[in-house]
């Protein structure tokens, strides 16, 4: 009975007319897909992309090279020199992440006593070099200028957690 | 013998300890900030609050004699609780700047805050500023930091012996500092950064340069001076970043001098990082065979009486030895390791070691210094004297120039006729040195490094043989050296050969400027004068390019002291080992493998190839570097030359405590010094009067 009713399915193409029309509803459906790099799907305020070192409002750098994220650094890829700024106050010279090394963990940011270094939600950064993915100081403060508004708010909607 | 009861179990400790020493005889650590085993005690920190039976009140432990019968708790409730409310107090006014403190990670603070303190601060008000102090161009002051445990205060006054650190003010308005702006003159002022249980007193030339935890320490021996100081180089990468004391009761104790300390930072400047040669009047860099040819050509051209050596104040003995060997091979009896030209005689061991040790100095009971400053030329050993001075009883003669000691002596005078009248008993002090049962004298360099020296050396030989300083055990003649290489020296034998008439410092250089000495091999010696090496052909093997690196016609880069596995004899006769903390720069190698590789190019091979066979060549030569860290007494016996006496007075080898050697001189933290302390108006407390 079962063997007549399967062959006679298969005869007149239900199958197929069942997977048809499943396409057709989904054709009805909203997209979940979305049309990336034009798109882009939702970022947690906890996302850990991109490194940045920040500033302060007066533009004066937040960074203290009290080397803690070096040390908490699981991967070890920050590597720090400090030395006494002009004016006395302790300050990095090199702040280096090799982001290559780096397993974006996070401890970084939450070893910070000063908000300084922080994983913003940039995550297109991929470069045709290895070297290219040495970050230095430099190249940290410049990212830390370029997502400052997406940081700090994305550090007052976390804040509440923390 | 007190027996008292801590924590449930009996204890017997010697009479006179404290509770707290007890404890910690018992094992039971009791936290402390002010409390320290060198200083005297003061109780002003509360942390060692313990609970005491029958007692109204909680004691302080460091503060309390240690009596018979006596019951301890230290870890019921309310000792916790206790120690949680002093550590509340004293955090009310401690900054919460751990982050850019250089203290942090090893902070006495910041462990037992942790430990004993509580999680969450309580306190709201708004927090007391003090306004940092200028404590010179060594110490870095952040006296906002400060607890107020005194201990830089005491260590001033008891160990340092200068009497300008104090505390003004009381209570929150209690403030540490030098009463009036000043640098705080005292060789052995970094210790102090040391005893600071917070961040107030840090180092300034290592500030904010590294953190404790990402420092790579070896254990190691200081050069800067003959003392021969226990270290401890911490290295972060390829770089020395600071040097601390390690803990040696027969030497240093826990202390040493500023010099050894900063001067570390020189080991980043100047250095011979490559070999050099001369070309048409002007050094260009070389290749090490190149430098090796150059050297070889010249040598098969000259016989063995014009080869001459001269080893410098730093060297190491493995390298003295190999040169030693390799003059031998080429044939030349003159060599010398006495730069100064100081007529030490090294017939009789006990002619030219600091025999009562450093450690003895305190079983002393009259000390008679001769052309000498401790105070500069070995700082620790002239704390060791403060020391013995203080315990009380001890009379101090100096014959030579009047300078504070930071300790009560007689000065006699500068004219070394005063060594004739001890010597035949007319002088009063030497009544006072025949009275004492364990009388010293210390003969500095100041004594010996002049034209009549080994007469000098004979005259203070009879006056130790006279006065009873050689008795039984007791041996209270003493040489002071001034540089770390010259016992080591000594005791291998680097000194002009006897048979074939070899020539000492002076002749070497008179031979050379004549003309009959043709190469001179200098083993990192800068302090002789150059300009009388005439035509000589100069050899320059060291680390620094100071006066030798300048004269030379091939230079060969060696490594410094934290650079080598090395043996240094100190001023006592202690052979002790530096370790090889990080590799030499550039090209440059160590030293004795420098020897050994231009021996083979001269095609005299030396007998060695690794540091095991030089040393057992050292202990072939002299069986006393068979056994290192100890001193061997030295048999007595007769040494120097009888003779007369220049008239001429006494007068310091040394003029600038901060740049003796090539080391100190390329450091930037020993020229502030110098300009703060030996240039510029500020008067140095004492030894200027």
């Amino acid at each position: 009975m079962s063997y007549l009713r399967q062959s006679a399915r298969t005869a007149f193409l239900g199958e197929l007319l069942l997977g048809m029309a499943l396409t057709f509803r989904y054709f009805f459906r909203t997209k979940v897909t979305i049309n990336y790099p034009f798109e882009k799907g939702p970022l947690s305020p906890r996302f850990r992309g991109e490194h940045a070192l920040r500033r302060y409002p007066n533009g004066e750098e937040r960074c203290i090279a009290c080397k803690l994220c070096e040390a908490v650094c699981p991967a070890q890829a920050i590597t720090i020199e400090a030395e006494p700024r002009d004016d006395g106050s302790r300050r990095a010279t090199r702040y280096d992440i090799d982001m290559v090394k780096c397993i974006y963990c996070g401890l970084c940011e939450k070893a910070c006593p000063v908000d300084a270094i922080v994983e913003g939600p940039n995550f297109e950064y991929a470069t045709e070099t290895r070297e290219e993915l040495y970050y230095d100081k430099e190249k940290l403060l410049a990212n830390g200028e370029r997502w400052e508004t997406e940081i700090a708010e994305r550090l007052v909607r976390d804040a509440p957690y923390r | 013998m007190p027996k008292l009861t801590i924590d449930d179990s009996e204890v017997e400790v010697e009479p006179g300890l404290t509770v707290l020493q007890a404890c910690e005889q018992a094992g039971i650590e009791i936290p402390r900030f002010c409390y320290h085993e060198r200083l005297s005690i003061a109780g002003n920190c509360r942390m060692c609050l313990v609970e005491m039976e029958r007692a109204p009140k909680p004691v302080a432990a460091c503060a309390m004699p240690a009596t018979n019968g006596m019951v301890i708790r230290t870890n019921t409730p309310a000792v916790e609780k206790m120690r949680r409310a002093v550590m509340e107090f004293l955090l009310i006014n401690h900054p919460l700047d751990c982050p850019i403190c250089d203290q942090a990670g090893e902070c006495d603070l910041q462990d037992q805050a942790m430990a004993y303190g509580l999680d969450h601060s309580r306190y709201r008000e708004t927090k007391r500023a003090v306004k940092d102090k200028n404590f010179g161009p060594l110490i870095k002051a952040v006296m906002t930091r400060c607890i107020h445990c005194t201990r830089c205060i005491r260590f001033s006054t008891e160990i340092a012996g200068v009497q300008e650190l104090g505390a003004t003010g009381r209570g929150e308005n209690m403030e540490v500092g030098t009463y009036v702006e000043k640098a705080l003159a005292s060789e052995l002022s970094g210790n102090m950064i040391d005893l600071c249980p917070v961040g107030a007193l840090t180092s300034a030339p290592y500030a904010f340069r590294a953190r404790s935890w990402e420092l790579r320490k070896t254990e190691s021996v200081d050069v800067m001076d003959a003392v021969g100081s226990n270290i401890r180089v911490d290295v972060r990468g390829a770089e020395v970043m600071r040097i601390l004391p390690r803990l040696n009761e027969d030497v240093n104790e826990e202390w040493i001098s500023d010099k050894s300390r900063f001067a570390c930072d020189g080991l980043r400047h100047q250095r011979l990082d490559r070999p050099y040669l001369r070309d048409g009047g002007k050094l260009r860099p070389a290749t090490w065979d190149e430098a090796f040819a150059a050297i070889a050509e010249k040598v098969k051209a000259t016989k063995g009486k014009g080869i001459a050596a001269i080893a410098g104040d730093t060297v190491d003995c493995e390298a003295m030895t190999a040169l030693k060997d390799l003059m031998a091979a080429l044939g030349s009896p003159h060599l010398d390791c006495r730069q100064d030209g100081a007529h030490l005689d090294a017939s009789r061991r006990a002619g030219y070691l600091f025999n009562t040790s450093i450690a003895g100095i305190e079983q002393a009971d009259a000390c008679l210094l001769i052309g000498t400053n401790p105070r500069i030329e070995a700082p620790i050993i002239n704390a060791r004297l403060r020391k013995r001075f203080l315990a009380g009883g001890f009379p101090v003669a100096l014959i030579g120039e009047e300078t504070n000691l930071t300790y009560d002596h007689k000065y006699l005078s500068a004219d070394p006729k005063v060594l004739n009248e001890i010597a035949s008993g007319a002088h009063p002090f030497a009544k006072v040195l025949n009275k004492a049962k364990q009388p010293m004298l210390i003969l500095g360099m100041g004594a010996l490094a002049r034209q009549d020296g080994a007469a000098i050396l004979a005259a203070a030989r009879k006056i130790a043989e006279d006065s009873g300083m050689v008795n039984g055990g007791w041996n209270g003649f003493n040489v002071l050296h001034t540089a770390a290489a010259r016992v080591g020296g000594l005791d291998l034998g680097f000194l002009p050969g006897k048979k074939m008439g070899g020539r000492d410092v002076a002749g070497i250089l008179d031979g050379a400027s004549m003309g009959e000495v043709e190469i001179v091999y200098l083993l990192a010696a800068d302090e002789i004068d150059m300009d009388r090496l005439g035509g000589a052909f100069v050899i320059y093997q060291g680390h620094h390019g100071d006066a030798g690196a300048g004269r030379a016609d091939v230079i060969l880069p060696g490594a410094a002291y934290t650079e080598k596995n090395a043996t240094y004899v100190n001023t006592e006769g202690r052979a002790q080992l530096a370790r090889l903390a990080t590799y030499p720069p550039g090209e440059a190698r160590e030293d004795w493998k420098i020897i050994r590789a231009l021996s083979a190019a001269l095609g005299k091979a030396l007998p060695f190839d690794t540091l095991q066979q030089v040393r057992a060549r050292m202990t072939e030569i002299n069986a006393n570097f068979a056994d290192t860290g100890v001193v061997a007494a030295a048999p007595w016996g007769t040494f120097g030359k009888e003779g007369q006496l220049d008239p001429v007075p006494f007068a310091s080898r040394l003029a600038n405590f901060y740049m003796t050697d090539p080391i100190s001189r390329a450091s930037p933290t020993m020229a502030k010094c110098t300009e703060v302390f030996v240039n510029s108006g500020q008067r140095r407390t004492g030894t200027d009067g």
